[in-house]
């Protein structure tokens, strides 16, 4: 390609593994983020397909229960933290340096850090199947049932430690995106000139960071129960197992914050561009992302409307969990008001996004129902919930996650993505996706409890179940269908121009793909939508398309192997937890090891300038 | 550059030995006073002087004190009085809803156990 | 170059930041933001539990106010000594930046020993880690601020380690202040521990 021939003409060429693992480049960093969660979401993908399988009739004995457990833990756990997460983290990672017209990311190796402890931590955990003993918990792990005492093997030991691991990328992340977001945007982007996605993924961060030392601090706890026998959630030692429900979805609730806020920021982004009109209410859907995500810490215990909290707890939550509503109203309606008036093109990525607001609504609406807390008692741990997470989480993230698929495919690998093909995948996603899980509402209704793996006959649930296992099928194949079209682009795609779609924001500016340096000279920004504004000053539908520079005296960080040693490091320490042991020596041989390596790697990497290994230009 | 070091450093002058003593002997009185609570309500000072009318206080005087201590360290040795405002809305922030969840968690659990309201029918 | 200091992102030096701040100065505050969150679930975890020691001593039992307070003291001078470092970085005031930071790390060593004898006491009065849930909760808080506490005596001994070497020039104070910011956060988590694990604790 002629971009390698430019930017490698002063540098020795080196293997094109090395480049990969010691990269720093935010953008190779994302498409390693894409490629993994991407194959992660394929696992998922496959266990839930054999939960559907042995769901499809009554008293089936496709696989066993034990194996039945496993899968559904695995599919859920897999596709938050494995799926949608390093998703939103793929185009976190291409695209926020070049939305806000930076050179890369506030602490590239801190990047390239985070995305090896998750892809470590995520293999981990799915090494588990290989001794049969994958997490079998429940992706929430409810205390008593993850305590030793209920699960001796080695199942939720993979789970605490895997989920730990991958806390710690995420926490990492955060620091590193707020900090990117905050301080390196182009001159002139003020926080109120910043493209949606921006805002959303700033929001997503603060949420991070503000949640996830909870979760960290109960599975700190649940090991110390499984490892060192203390007592935090089992009622023999006097523990409560409450508190890792309430510890649990202090993070819970938060997090599934994260898992849409990132979507609502690309569909922000889409709407505007496939409809020639500026998103309709800028402010009102940046305070309202503020407001669900500060809301959003206040609503947990609706998760456990069953638990016996008492009238006063269920009323306040109750209430806090219908007034987030309202701000996701907003944005819903500043969504239609987007496309109101608007000269709507109707490409994949806009199709991705109308699919998205249809389905979050369904979704939400559901979500509005488990919220009157006496309602939720019927609904509750059944497939109805099922059904609702689903059309927020697939229907909503995912979707939106394909929109911005189909949307920045170009800018990533510079070629297109078959329209044809594109809207064969939309119908066929969308008619899959709502064939497997609309069924569930009535399932749901009429008792079918969640987590079961086998259902007697005779009391209605059957034909729903049908329908579901023949959707998820289609569905299956709704995604060949994507997957033959990435290979179809990477071989004979059409050539990308910068600015296939007529786009707001500064990535639409440089080549595509970028050159490792994104933009040649500095972009300045006078107004939100910037690029529009140039296309307006300078009277043209498109821009000309931008020349590949030598990136003469452009200074870049340097590629470094700390990241992936601090990673491995990491992963050994914590896998020493898993070994039971006395408190007395808390630390075992492979937890001292890890943590030397850990350490090495970090004094190492703290006295490595960061262009210590750069092509010198 | 040199412009932008010092912006990097907050841009403010730094502050004086003589302000950073007096600090700390405020921060050393108030630790001396919390002892001295302590002692007046529970220790070894029980019943004396004021003891009487403290006691009810204990937890909201104990509190009130630590976080005095907690705003002098964070104001002037952290140096958040002189930096950019952004600094203080991170800390204030996470501070807020690290308190929200410690109220929510003790509220429910004590709820629960009937530690605060027992006997009152909810 | 400079491959023997503390990493600078020199990529960045000299280029436009939004905020007139350096971004590791900016990261660390948000690292702390969200340390608060830790240590919160922490100690309302602590809260819940404090009563919770049907067997085994309970903090009346072993609780001593004198060696707390000392811990308490140790670490609000540690606090005053690491910003005198700072102002002597800041000065260009090698002898004032060296002589603070020893003052420190060694109150950072102090207040280890501390925690240590006071963990090997309780030990020997029966409260080992299991033996209620007291003391469960009482370890691994305290335990954590120890482990927070370690991690920043040993970032300030690095951090010594280039000022000996004449590698911390007012132009690179920056490297400190990081540190000392860490230092105050885990004192200040320490201001908190002090009336509500220990004092509170020892309520009849």
């Amino acid at each position: 390609m002629a971009t390698t021939a430019l930017e490698h003409t002063h540098v020795a060429k080196r293997s094109t593994l090395v480049e990969w693992l010691t990269t720093v480049d935010h953008k190779k960093i994302g498409i390693l983020y894409g490629a993994s969660a991407f194959l992660f979401f394929l696992i998922g993908g496959i266990e839930a397909l054999i939960i559907r399988a042995q769901l499809a009739r009554p008293d089936s004995t496709l696989v066993s229960p034990e194996f039945y457990n496993q899968l559904f833990t695995m599919h859920g756990t897999t596709m938050i933290f494995l799926g949608v997460m390093p998703l939103s983290a793929m185009f976190f990672n291409f695209f926020i340096p070049l939305l806000i017209g930076a050179r890369d990311v506030a602490f590239p190796r801190l990047n390239a850090m985070s995305l090896w402890v998750f892809m470590l931590g995520g293999l981990f955990m799915n090494a588990s199947f290989l001794l049969n003993a994958a997490p079998n918990g429940g992706w929430f792990g409810y205390a008593p049932l993850s305590s030793r005492q209920y699960s001796p093997g080695l199942n939720m030991d993979f789970w605490v430690i895997g989920l730990q691991i991958l806390g710690i990328a995420s926490l990492a992340a955060g620091v590193n995106f707020f900090t990117t977001i905050l301080n390196m945007r182009a001159r002139g982007m003020t926080l109120m000139r910043m493209p949606m996605f921006v805002w959303t993924t700033l929001i997503t961060q603060i949420l991070v960071l503000l949640s996830f030392p909870a979760i960290t601090v109960a599975l700190i706890m649940l090991m110390a129960d499984r490892t060192y026998g203390s007592s935090f959630f089992s009622i023999g030692g006097g523990g409560d197992p409450m508190l890792w429900q309430h510890l649990f979805w202090v993070f819970g609730h938060p997090e599934v914050y994260i898992l849409i806020l990132p979507a609502f920021g690309i569909i922000s982004e889409i709407l505007p561009v496939f409809s020639r009109k500026p998103l309709f209410g800028y402010s009102a859907m940046v305070f309202s992302s503020a407001f669900i995500a500060f809301l959003g810490f206040g609503v947990w215990s609706h998760h456990m409307f069953s638990t016996g909290m008492g009238p006063l707890a269920d009323t306040f939550f109750s209430l806090a969990t219908m007034l987030i509503a309202i701000p996701t109203g907003v944005k819903i309606f500043n969504w239609i008001g987007t496309l109101w008036g608007g000269s709507l093109q109707f490409k994949t990525p806009m199709l991705f996004a109308l699919g998205f607001i249809a389905m979050f609504i369904i979704g939400g609406l559901s979500g509005v129902m488990h919220s009157v807390a006496p309602a939720d008692l019927q609904q509750t741990d059944t497939y109805f919930v099922v059904a609702h997470f689903h059309y927020v989480l697939f229907g909503g993230s995912i979707f939106a996650l394909t929109a911005g698929a189909y949307y920045w495919w170009p800018k990533m690998f510079g070629t297109m993505l078959s329209e044809t093909i594109g809207k064969w995948h939309f119908w066929l996603m969308l008619a899959g996706f709502n064939l497997t899980f609309f069924p569930m509402h009535f399932a749901g209704l009429l008792g079918m409890p969640r987590r079961i793996y086998a259902y007697p006959a005779g009391l209605g649930f059957e034909m729903f179940n049908v329908m579901a296992t023949a959707g998820a099928f289609l569905l299956a194949f709704s995604i060949l269908v994507f997957m033959y079209n990435m290979w179809v682009s990477a071989r004979r795609g059409v050539p990308a121009p910068a600015d296939p779609w007529g786009g707001a924001t500064l990535e639409w500016t440089i080549p595509s793909p970028p050159q490792e340096w994104n933009f040649t000279d500095e972009p300045v920004v006078a107004e939100r939508d910037p690029v529009w504004g140039m296309k307006r000053a300078a009277g043209v539908r498109t821009l000309p398309e931008p020349t590949r520079s030598s990136g003469q005296g452009i200074h870049l960080p340097g590629p470094s192997w700390w990241p992936l040693v601090v990673s491995v490091g990491i992963l050994i320490f914590f896998i020493g937890f898993m070994v039971k042991k006395s408190w007395a020596f808390p630390f075992g041989p492979i937890t001292i090891a890890g943590f030397l390596l850990t350490a090495i790697g970090i004094f190492k990497w703290a006295y490595e300038a960061p262009d210590a290994n750069a092509p010198k230009h | 550059m040199a412009s932008h070091a010092a912006d990097a450093h907050g841009g403010h002058a730094p502050t004086s030995s003589g302000k950073y003593i007096q600090i700390a002997v405020i921060l050393f009185t108030l630790t001396a006073l919390e002892v001295l609570l302590y002692e007046l309500c529970y220790g070894s000072l029980k019943g004396a002087g004021m003891a009487t009318a403290l006691s009810p206080w204990f937890v909201e005087l104990l509190l009130g004190l630590s976080a005095l201590k907690f705003w002098f360290v964070a104001m002037f040795y952290m140096h958040l009085k002189q930096d950019i405002k952004i600094l203080s809305w991170v800390f204030a922030f996470s501070l807020v809803i690290a308190v929200v969840v410690i109220v929510a968690l003790f509220i429910l659990f004590a709820y629960t156990r009937g530690l605060f309201w027992a006997g009152v029918p909810w | 170059m400079s491959s023997a200091t503390l990493a600078h992102d020199e990529a960045h030096e000299g280029h436009h930041t939004s905020l007139p701040i350096d971004n590791r100065k900016l990261a660390i505050w948000t690292f702390i933001g969200s340390e608060c969150l830790f240590f919160a679930t922490l100690i309302s975890t602590f809260l819940i539990y404090k009563d919770n020691h049907p067997k085994g001593p309970g903090p009346k039992e072993i609780f001593e106010v004198g060696l707390v307070t000392a811990g308490t003291a140790v670490l609000l001078f540690s606090s005053f000594f690491v910003v005198m470092a700072l102002n002597g970085a800041q000065e260009g005031n090698r002898k004032k930046m060296l002589g603070w930071l020893a003052a420190t790390i060694f109150c950072g060593l102090f207040f280890l020993g501390m925690q240590v004898y006071e963990f090997n006491h309780f030990y020997h009065e029966g409260l080992g880690y299991t033996t209620n849930l007291f003391g469960t909760s009482f370890y691994t808080l305290t335990g954590f601020h120890g482990t927070h506490v370690a991690i920043g005596t040993l970032w300030l001994i690095t951090v010594f380690k280039d000022a000996v070497k004449g590698n911390l020039p007012p132009a690179k104070a920056l490297n400190l202040e990081l540190a000392a910011l860490y230092w105050h956060f885990v004192d200040v988590v320490w201001i908190i521990i002090f009336p509500v694990v220990y004092l509170m604790s020892l309520r009849s």
